[in-house]
């Protein structure tokens, strides 16, 4: 896959396979691509050449309706990106209701078992602007696993929150974990990414630089650069 | 941000019982010294200003003049009723106006701000549309469509009531303008919004409708009520084709008996409703901008 924004190439060459059930986690410095790599993925950007293959089907190809895709590959983003003039229950609903085309009460029964599952139940009349950040990012999860998507894609969604609401959300991504669903993740928190990864690759330069588990590309990095990017994360305290 | 957290283990109990400090008495007295003194001040330069500019004009050599021929109680009495009939056609019109106004602008701004090859052509009407329409004078629209219509001698088209092409006229020239507020209130909601809406799978146009529409329409709510208030005066112009509203009657009553009362009569008649509105319109700008500084992420 390749992707350039006007004369800055982000992504020279990158090859990646994310089996089905497993979870992928992308490292690195910020500007290396991650969040590109992830927006090309959905079809949010598109990609200058390379194939974005998903269950066979190359979701670049324009012939395809990008909306269908876009139903079957939920995204979480860094900013959350709920919808403030909508309550909670309407953020999560309105896909289902208006792309699905299903009954209200069913889909906001679909809604309020999810926000069950994640104890978010009682917020799902209020307004996004009344939540915590660690709240509104959790809904922003719900919202895009309300459409029964078959991978998610997380894009840093742990950077505009504190470190008690980081556990918070990254408790609600292993949970998923458990579940079987299939993940990107692009994230800085080291721990956590040891934690769910089936595999991690560093990007940096446009390519992958290394990728395999995470205790051969967190723990014993070979490549220089990994090196020198896992030295600096650590010295900022993060690892 | 969030009270729960920001509180603590203490947000369950109840607030403790508290007696200010010597401290806190001494500033609060010394608070309201302070204020005291900002009213009196107010209050003094406030008679001073008004009082003064009231003693200019009422001592000048001209006001018992001006007193007979522009505020005569026997006068504005007589008039007020034929006036207020006329008035009363005045407000019939802006709401018969602003009901097209809303409808047209806002299939412009949809159609300038939308990406869908078909509607190519339409986008450059448009374009051109506001274009026109917002460099000509309201005036000078009006006498093209009042005098320009039933001058083309077509069916149905050119034989209405001139209170029918008047409004016309305005509705087309508001529309322009009111079609490019909206249109830059679709065009300062976030990029990122769209892209949320677009990425659970919702298309262009139910993107538009049920994300970004709801929420650039509520950021443009004033100066839109600004643009209404303008649009309770303009439509006073209507009168220059002849159609019998307030003004047009003040102008007739005026020129029969010599005295310019009447205009005095319907111009505290345009301030009842534009003054509240005006009012009202304050009132909502301001807690626009409140709410946009207090939720910023969105």
């Amino acid at each position: 896959m390749r992707k350039s924004f006007g004369s800055e190439l982000v992504l020279r060459d990158v090859d990646l396979v994310v089996p089905e059930h497993t979870v992928t986690v992308l490292i690195g410095a910020s500007g290396s691509g991650k969040s590109t790599l992830l927006r090309c993925i959905n079809q949010l950007e598109l990609i200058d050449d390379g194939l974005v293959l998903f269950d066979g089907v190359d979701l670049a190809d324009p012939r395809h309706d990008r909306d269908q895709i876009r139903q079957r590959i939920g995204i979480v983003f860094q900013a959350f990106n709920l919808f403030p003039h909508m309550t909670v229950l309407d953020n999560i609903t309105l896909a289902m209701r208006r792309v699905h085309k299903v009954p209200r009460a069913q889909a906001e029964a679909t809604a309020l078992e999810l926000l069950g599952r994640f104890s978010l139940a009682d917020k799902a009349p209020q307004y996004p602007d009344r939540l915590s950040g660690g709240q509104q990012q959790r809904v922003a999860i719900v919202r895009a696993l309300a459409v029964a998507p078959k991978l998610m894609l997380f894009d840093e969604v742990t950077s505009a929150l504190d470190p008690v609401l980081v556990n918070e959300v990254l408790a609600v991504v292993r949970d998923l974990r458990q579940d079987g669903m299939t993940m990107v993740i692009a994230t800085h928190e080291m721990g956590f990414a040891t934690q769910v990864a089936d595999e991690v690759c560093f990007l940096a330069g446009g390519v992958i630089v290394e990728r395999g588990s995470p205790d051969h590309v967190i723990h014993a990095p070979r490549d220089p650069r990994t090196q020198e990017f896992l030295r600096r994360v650590h010295e900022a305290g993060r690892l | 941000m969030s009270p729960d957290i920001a509180s603590g283990a203490d947000a369950s109990s109840a607030p403790e019982a508290w007696t200010p400090s010597e401290q806190e008495l001494d500033r609060r007295e010394a608070r309201r010294q302070q204020s005291r003194r900002s009213i009196a001040v107010a209050a003094i330069s406030s008679v001073v200003v008004i009082g003064g500019i009231v003693a200019v004009v009422l001592r000048s050599s001209g006001w018992p003049v001006v007193q007979v021929t522009f505020f005569d109680p026997a006068v504005g009495r007589k008039v007020l009723p034929l006036i207020w009939d006329g008035f009363k056609l005045d407000l019939l019109l802006v709401v018969i106006a602003t009901f097209f106004i809303a409808l047209l602008s806002l299939s412009i701004a949809l159609v300038r701000t939308s990406t869908a090859p078909a509607l190519a052509p339409f986008r450059i009407l448009a374009t051109a549309y506001v274009d026109v329409f917002r460099g000509t004078p309201l005036i000078l629209v009006i006498y093209l469509i009042g005098f320009g219509i039933p001058a083309l001698s077509l069916a149905v088209v050119s034989y209405a009531d001139v209170a029918v092409y008047g409004t016309a006229a305005i509705v087309v020239t508001y529309s322009a303008y009111v079609a490019e507020v909206i249109r830059s209130g679709i065009l300062s909601v976030h990029p990122s919004q769209r892209a949320a809406a677009r990425s659970l799978g919702l298309s262009p146009s139910l993107t538009m409708r049920h994300v970004v529409l709801p929420q650039g329409l509520r950021r443009v709510v004033p100066p839109l009520l600004n643009d209404f208030v303008s649009l309770l005066k303009d439509v006073a112009l209507v009168s220059i084709l002849g159609v019998v509203e307030g003004v047009r009657v003040a102008q007739v009553q005026a020129d029969k008996i010599f005295n310019y009362t009447p205009y005095v009569v319907v111009s505290i008649l345009f301030l009842m409703v534009t003054i509240p509105l005006t009012r009202f319109t304050d009132r909502v700008l301001i807690r626009s901008i409140a709410r946009q500084n207090a939720g910023g992420t969105a």
